[in-house]
């Protein structure tokens, strides 16, 4: 089963928030995942008294997306996790906080995204 | 200055606090505590360690032991929820503070020998 | 005018986990507030790599420790959904009784640090002596005080006996006696009423805009409560979304308060509209498949779980947006225009919960 989400190519993405906002939506959260080793895909949720309405916008790794932070404030919070999980960059952020809202400004090369592999290690006792 | 009826009336109400170490507290039954083994029922099937979400069971099969790590576990109660032979309980109270790292590692009883092959052939050869 | 930049720094008596902020400061007014985090940063939303999603409940569980239950209970739903598994009824019915008691200690938790933050020691033990109690029902009924564990998917784990019912109703009975004595310092005292009235105003336009959920949006005049979506038992149980008009932080403790004494109310009404004789739990077989969004409504505001399965027994992604993470932005919005002895009381007054910020 899938979420009832609207595809959205990246060029009509911020007209149609803009028009979203317009009819009184407000803006909940966006996901962001991997779909393939191309491909990434990011989500955008809005609701308006409880019912949802998502956008699903697919493209290319390394693409830079416009921010929707000029129109909906809220969303630099959310954007700026996404650089520092997946390695997306936005175009246009408001606040910028280039990948270091969670990584020290020293890890932020060494950590690889997405989602940086990691392993276990267990303390030895004594 | 609201506050003052209440700051009265627990001038006259019994403590809120209990003096532990001296006085403990009785504790609940079905508590998941700490985490014990009766070595003597396990099989050894490592369910246990499959269904761990903090992995801090492990198990030899060939030696027959049981290792725990006390610290790691989350104190969850999956392993002893789905242990086919019931041999995992919780008691009510909680692990003692400890000063150093430690890990339980329990032993359990050798396989009884399999018979030979030898007398399974001797019984066929009289049949015939 | 001279301005400087002052840390808000991670460590302070007032704030139960670490958050940074960097205020600018012109002559005792606050002129611009950047937040900082990350320093809590445990990456679980990776986990759903190495763990199967049966495990993953127990994970999801530890994100947050005041609404632990309320996250395990979300993605438990929203695996049963993506299952087509449905939960016997008395099963909703306990979920339920278990996460208003959750939203109870959570919100007594709050209104200890409230007190707290304006050094009025004696209140924030009453609330603390009050939270015991609960913490006693949690202890004796689910086996644990924090971390109850008590959701699996397909129902619940643990059931609660007639004697142990019993013992609810009249703990319960005791918590809102000692609430009434308290409401009146609550709502009258000089001090209090001076440190927190027109303090921190969210206008409703602006918390619409920016996002806001929770008693942050329902002390501004905006009536939303995710459950109005009618998950577990909401459906058959009577009650309404509780709304003030102040847009200050005495409208949102106000709130907090108000929504205290309803879950109370929530807790015996579920107690007598439960079916007895059920089961508790359906067995689940199989592999999660396709995508789900489930909301629910925790103490702090709706949090929303975005679950995807491959069909395989580990999950593909698991995004939960927590209600601490959507109400930063209207924290930034509030803090412009203050004084810098009201800072620690506004943040207060948004529930700041940084382990559901940065899992």
């Amino acid at each position: 089963m899938a979420i009832e989400a609207e595809d959205t190519p990246l060029e009509q993405l911020m007209w149609k928030v803009v028009t979203l906002k317009e009819a009184g939506y407000r803006f909940l959260t966006l996901t962001a995942l991997e779909v393939d080793e191309e491909t990434a895909e990011i989500i955008y949720h809005f609701d308006i008294n409880l019912q949802m309405k998502n956008l699903r916008v697919r493209f290319p790794k390394g693409t830079k997306i416009p921010s929707i932070s000029p129109i909906y404030f809220a969303a630099f919070w959310a954007e700026n996790e996404v650089i520092d999980l997946l390695g997306i960059t936005f175009s246009g952020l408001k606040i910028d906080y280039h990948g270091t809202m969670y990584l020290d400004a020293e890890d932020k090369d060494t950590v690889k995204t997405p989602f940086c592999r990691y392993t276990f290690v267990k303390k030895e006792a004594e | 200055m609201k506050m003052l009826p209440e700051i009265i009336k627990n001038l006259f109400r019994k403590k809120a606090t209990r003096n532990y170490p001296a006085v403990k507290r009785v504790p609940f039954p079905n508590v998941r505590g700490e985490l014990v083994n009766d070595i003597s029922q396990c099989i050894f099937c490592k369910i246990c360690e499959t269904k761990c979400p903090a992995n801090c069971i492990e198990i030899d099969k060939d030696k027959r032991t049981w290792t725990y790590d006390p610290m790691e576990c989350v104190y969850c109660g999956i392993c002893s929820e789905s242990c086919p032979k019931k041999c995992l309980s919780h008691k009510p109270e909680y692990r003692p503070p400890m000063t150093k790292r430690q890990v339980i590692t329990l032993r359990g009883k050798p396989l009884p020998p399999k018979p030979a092959p030898e007398e399974k052939k001797s019984d066929t050869d009289t049949s015939s | 005018m001279v301005s400087t930049v002052i840390p808000f720094g991670p460590q302070h008596p007032v704030l139960p986990e670490p958050v940074h902020f960097k205020l600018k400061i012109e002559d005792e007014k606050v002129v611009d507030a950047i937040p900082a985090v990350g320093f809590v940063h445990r990456g679980l939303e990776c986990l759903v790599a190495k763990k199967d999603f049966v495990q993953m409940t127990q994970v999801v569980e530890r994100v947050c420790g005041i609404c632990s239950a309320m996250h395990g209970m979300c993605y438990c739903m929203g695996i049963e959904e993506m299952m087509g598994i449905e939960i016997p009824k008395k099963a909703a019915f306990l979920r339920t009784v278990w996460t208003e008691l959750h939203r109870i200690h959570s919100h007594l938790l709050w209104f200890g640090l409230y007190a707290d933050a304006f050094g009025f020691e004696s209140l924030f033990m009453q609330f603390w002596k009050i939270r015991e109690k609960i913490m006693d029902i949690n202890e004796a009924t689910a086996g644990s005080r924090v971390i109850i564990s008590v959701n699996v998917i397909g129902g619940v784990k643990r059931d609660i006996s007639p004697e142990h019912r019993q013992w609810i109703l009249s703990t319960l009975d005791e918590v809102e006696e000692a609430l009434r004595d308290l409401e009146k310092v609550v709502y009258e005292d000089y001090t209090i009423r001076k440190r927190t009235v027109g303090i921190g105003v969210l206008s409703k336009e602006k918390a619409y805009e920016l996002g806001a959920s929770g008693p942050m949006a329902r002390g501004s005049g905006i009536d939303i409560d995710a459950r109005s979506l009618g998950y577990a038992a909401f459906p058959d149980l009577d009650w309404e979304p509780i709304v003030e008009y102040g847009g200050d932080c005495f409208a949102r403790a106000k709130v907090r308060f108000r929504e205290m004494l309803q879950s109370i109310g929530l807790v015996r009404q579920a107690f007598q509209k439960m079916p007895r004789d059920e089961e508790i739990a359906v067995k689940v077989t199989g592999r999660p498949e396709g995508e789900v969004i489930t909301r629910v409504e925790q103490p702090r505001g709706e949090c929303l779980y975005y679950l995807k399965g491959n069909g395989s027994k580990n999950l593909d992604r698991c995004r939960i947006r927590t209600p601490s993470f959507a109400n930063f932005p209207p924290i930034m919005s509030m803090l412009i225009g203050c004084r810098l002895a009201d800072v620690p009381v506004i943040i207060l007054s948004m529930d700041p919960c940084i382990s559901c910020t940065e899992r």
